[in-house]
């Protein structure tokens, strides 16, 4: 939309109006506050676009939800005690994210019922804190739904650093993960310290899950975690590609949703899911149109549909 | 074909000893499970389902701790049942064990065989793609475009054969298979049996397979462990498959080809 607008006025001579839209847009980068804010909204896109992918492909949509309810206990209680924020939120966030580790290894109740229980568990001391204390402050409430008014450089700091062990954990731990996540028992055989790579993920998407809360709050992190990765999926069959391409649409839904979040005087968390879901459903629609025209028949009346060009007598093999 | 190597001349390369398991306390799958494999032996595990073979391959990979007795591989010092098997053992599980829609390629698949010896890049590298290239030959797969491929788009044999390539890329000693021509028709099932057959006698590798399929590949393997629960008969299938022997392994008198 604001990239159409700044087109069509490219066109029409520069006057006064114009330089004053330009302006406009350009106002917001004006205040130290909002460009921290895309700082750091930018970062957790990325960052939480990255976990998505193999959260998405381990079929664990639901663990970042728990993850960040869990935590959210966490930070009501250090908040309340007058901890540091991060100091609390860090503790509980780790210790939850060793037991979902630790439920979802002992399958004997079902791994997504049990977190479930367990996750809710810790959103509830949080809210049940809250409603004793009776001083449901703005504090709360960004950390429900996110604010970018009160980003601070600790804020700035932290998921500078989480967004660095992040990126070197998948760098590193890359082929293992995706053993992992294809094939758990042969990884194993093959000297692939299974648990650990599970464990060590867990523990670093607690650590995301902390950094995003100030931008995007508790309540909508789940979200800004499996958009990106779903939106990835549709466009690609190709792993490096997905792993990419959700980083990169997480780094743009969430500058688009934190730019017009200041426009539209809205929620930054909510603007940069809505984003999100977008997202998904430009790149689902996308893959239907892609689908639509791949798909044909040959002799034997299979339809299938797969990349190829068209073209002259439409001539290519199948392997059956 | 038949091993005549005597039973007292050869050195066992796995020696299961005593060997009790099971998923919940108290309702063991495997009791009083004892058996020795010779070096360079193609072994077929026979069984109903649920006899507890897969287990017992799983145990022997180091995959389950068992409740009681013990697995020894020949000249492994090693307590950490990982650090043989990784080394030594090349292991293609049940198809049926994997979600075929994981978008990986077929290189990036058989490259997890080697992941550990790529180098620290996340990427899978030039070297592993000749390496994927030189294993697929082997295996009769000449399309270069083959490696490429998207995992959902193969059929049966062609899974079957790139768990194959994923196991021999680590240049094991030992090939364990689970159930590997499950679901496979029959001239791929023949395909597969003559990679086998010929790793079996060319490299001398000690081969270990799951099958419930009597008989069909039963009958014509080298050698065969009738198992339910224990060990109930091994040895060549011809002295082996009597009517007493299949009776208490599936209870039933006898089998159809």
């Amino acid at each position: 939309m604001i990239p159409l607008l700044l087109l069509s006025l490219s066109i029409v001579p520069f006057h006064t109006t114009t330089l004053l839209f330009l302006e406009s847009l350009l106002e917001p980068f004006t205040y130290e506050f909002f460009t921290n804010a895309i700082l750091v909204s930018i970062l957790v896109g990325g960052v939480c676009g990255l976990m998505g992918v193999y959260i998405v492909l381990r079929g664990m949509s639901y663990i970042g939800h728990g993850m960040s309810h869990a935590v959210f206990g966490g930070a009501v209680v250090s908040y309340i005690a007058g901890f540091n924020f991060y100091l609390g939120a860090a503790v509980w966030g780790f210790v939850s994210a060793y037991l979902i580790n630790e439920i979802t290894r002992r399958n004997k109740i079902k791994a997504d019922a049990a977190i479930g229980v367990v996750t809710t568990a810790g959103f509830a001391i949080g809210v049940l804190l809250i409603s004793t204390t009776r001083s449901y402050t703005r504090n709360f409430e960004a950390l429900l739904f996110g604010n970018i008014l009160g980003i601070t450089d600790q804020d700035i700091a932290v998921i500078v650093l989480v967004t660095c062990i992040t990126a070197s954990f998948i760098f590193f731990y890359q082929k293992r993960l995706l053993f992992t996540l294809f094939d758990k028992e042969t990884a194993k055989v093959y000297g692939v310290r299974t648990d650990m790579v599970e464990l060590f993920f867990s523990l670093i998407l607690a650590a995301v899950v902390i950094a995003s809360m100030s931008s995007v709050g508790v309540t909508l992190i789940a979200a800004a975690i499996i958009a990106p990765a779903i939106s990835a999926r549709m466009l690609t069959n190709n792993f490096m590609k997905m792993v990419v391409a959700s980083t990169i649409i997480g780094i743009l839904t969430a500058f688009l949703g934190m730019y017009s979040s200041y426009f539209l005087d809205s929620a930054s968390g909510a603007t940069i899911v809505l984003f999100g879901t977008a997202a998904f459903g430009i790149s689902s629609l996308y893959a239907y149109i892609r689908r639509l025209y791949q798909t044909h028949t040959h002799e034997k009346f299979i339809r299938h549909s797969h990349p190829h060009i068209h073209e002259g007598e439409h001539m290519h093999k199948h392997r059956s | 074909m038949t091993d005549n190597r005597s039973e007292a001349a050869v050195v066992s390369q796995i020696e299961v000893d005593d060997v009790a398991y099971g998923y919940a306390p108290h309702k063991p799958v495997l009791e009083n499970v004892s058996v020795k494999i010779p070096k360079g032996r193609f072994v077929g595990l026979l069984g109903p389902s649920g006899s507890g073979k897969s287990t017992l391959l799983k145990i022997i990979i180091g995959l389950h701790k068992p409740w009681k007795g013990t697995i020894k591989f020949l000249g492994n010092k090693n307590s950490d049942p990982y650090a043989y098997s990784s080394k030594n053992i090349g292991y293609v599980p049940q198809v049926e064990s994997i979600d075929w829609n994981f978008p990986v390629t077929v290189k990036e698949v058989i490259g997890m065989g080697i992941w550990d010896r790529s180098g620290v890049a996340p990427w899978f590298s030039k070297d592993v793609d000749m390496m994927v290239g030189v294993i697929l030959d082997d295996l009769g797969i000449y399309n270069s475009e083959f490696r490429n491929r998207q995992i959902r788009e193969l059929s049966g044999g062609e899974q079957q054969r790139v768990f194959l390539a994923r196991a021999l890329i680590r240049k094991p000693t030992i090939l364990v298979l689970d159930e590997p021509i499950s679901g496979v028709d029959f001239n791929t099932r023949e395909k597969i049996m003559e990679i086998l057959r010929s790793l079996n006698q060319d490299l001398d590798m000690t081969i270990l397979m799951t099958t419930h399929d009597l008989g069909g590949i039963g009958k014509r393997l080298p050698w065969v462990i009738c198992m339910n629960k224990t060990i109930i008969a091994e040895g060549i299938p011809s002295t082996i498959l009597t009517k007493d022997n299949l009776l208490r392994t599936y209870g039933l008198a006898d089998y159809n080809d």
